[in-house]
């Protein structure tokens, strides 16, 4: 009898010590399909990538998130689809112009080219994403003035572009302009550790990616379903809005929407998912 | 607050006493009146407070509801079609407004 109960007590231990030190979540294996359209979610990484494989941030969301984004109907980003539809279709401003008068039906003129932004901006000479492109075209031909960060009708337009390249997968062309150096420079941001925690983008989207923080599973950090209907806002979250909060969680100071840091980060980010369908309006907790 | 814009899903056709899934979604920001805004003061209440949904003027589903519901609220119920006729769905809102979609079914 004794000699049992010590192998039991080995066994216990045995099992204490194969325990992992942190909480280890993998991703789901589940195939995202959105009205008849499948979506690539997993894909081998381009080269030069830390990873292997680039994941959608879907997989690491809870099925009832998950059913969410996978149904257009329930999914409520679809209203800012709708409302974006809106707007685009709408005269404004003294040009007495809509973004339709030029660019017609969106579903054949912005198909697809949400999945190549950020673009190289000549003029500007810095790169320029979906955003940007909406306030250039607002300020050169609609006459009407940027809109401010954020502002509903900004978020609900680019979410409306954006889904017109829903399943397209996310390429973006280096070779444009300098558009290779600002890659490089969002590269050293995302390595470079902020703020009073003292992590970089990589500590968690990289080194733990698949673990836990608290109760949230961190994803690869992937820009594709971006902007996305984020359920504890309960409304459209920008991909610079998720910038300044990630950065703001590490206690550092963080850098304006659009400013030069954050569109060298846009650039790196988004090519870390290169191959990865825009899944615009993504649904993520 | 954009115009809520109610959205609604049922098949176009059925058979006869054949159980369908209608699905219907709102948006509506469901303010709930326990938040303040940035200079402290109470942002009052609009939410909807019911919801129906009626075939041919009988009524088939309704509710009250409540602040604690979250925004664009999604309602997903099942009914029984004996004959053709109009589904009628109807939100009323906190400020009287009232939102309304029709939609008809076809029974063979």
């Amino acid at each position: 009898m004794r000699h049992s109960l010590a192998i039991v007590g080995l066994g216990m231990m045995m099992a204490a010590l194969q325990m992992p030190l942190t909480a280890q979540a993998d991703p789901v294996d589940d195939a995202l399909v959105i009205d008849d359209l499948e979506m690539v979610t997993r894909t081998k990484a381009p080269e030069g990538h830390p990873f292997d494989e680039v994941r959608s941030g879907w997989l690491y969301r809870e099925a009832e998130t998950r059913e969410l984004e996978a149904d257009s109907f329930q999914n409520p980003g679809m209203l800012y689809v709708e409302q974006g539809a809106d707007i685009w279709n709408r005269i404004e401003g003294p040009e007495g112009k809509s973004c339709a008068s030029c660019h017609n039906d969106a579903a054949v003129t912005m198909k697809g080219v949400g999945a190549n932004y950020p673009k190289w901006d000549a003029d500007a000479k810095r790169p320029i994403n979906v955003e940007l492109q909406i306030d250039k075209c607002r300020v050169e031909n609609m006459g009407l003035e940027a809109y401010k960060f954020d502002h509903a009708e900004q978020k609900a337009l680019t979410t409306y572009i954006k889904n017109q390249a829903l399943g397209e997968p996310v390429k973006l062309d280096l070779s444009q302009g300098e558009l290779q150096s600002w890659w490089d420079r969002g590269k050293e941001l995302y390595y470079t550790r902020t703020g009073q925690l003292n992590f970089a983008c990589a500590s968690c989207h990289e080194a733990n990616s698949g673990q836990y923080i608290r109760a949230d599973h961190l994803s690869q950090g992937q820009a594709n379903g971006f902007p996305t209907y984020r359920l504890k806002q309960a409304d459209m979250v920008s991909l610079h809005n998720r910038f300044r909060g990630c950065i703001r969680d590490t206690r550092a100071e963080f850098p304006k929407a659009f400013s030069d840091e954050l569109m060298a980060l846009e650039v790196y980010v988004t090519w870390r998912g290169t191959g990865l369908s825009v899944e615009t309006p993504s649904v993520r907790q | 607050m954009a115009t809520p814009k109610p959205r609604v899903k049922l098949p176009k056709s059925a058979s006869a006493g054949e159980v369908i899934t209608i699905k219907t979604l709102i948006s509506h920001t469901m303010e709930s009146g326990q938040r303040k805004d940035s200079e402290g003061k109470v942002i009052p209440r609009q939410i909807i407070n019911k919801f129906s949904c009626e075939f041919n003027g009988a009524t088939v589903f309704s509710c009250d509801i409540e602040p604690a519901i979250s925004a664009n609220p999604y309602f997903e119920f099942s009914a029984r079609v004996k004959e053709s006729g109009t589904f009628k769905f109807t939100w009323v809102d906190d400020d009287g407004s009232v939102y309304e979609d029709e939609q008809t079914i076809e029974v063979k």
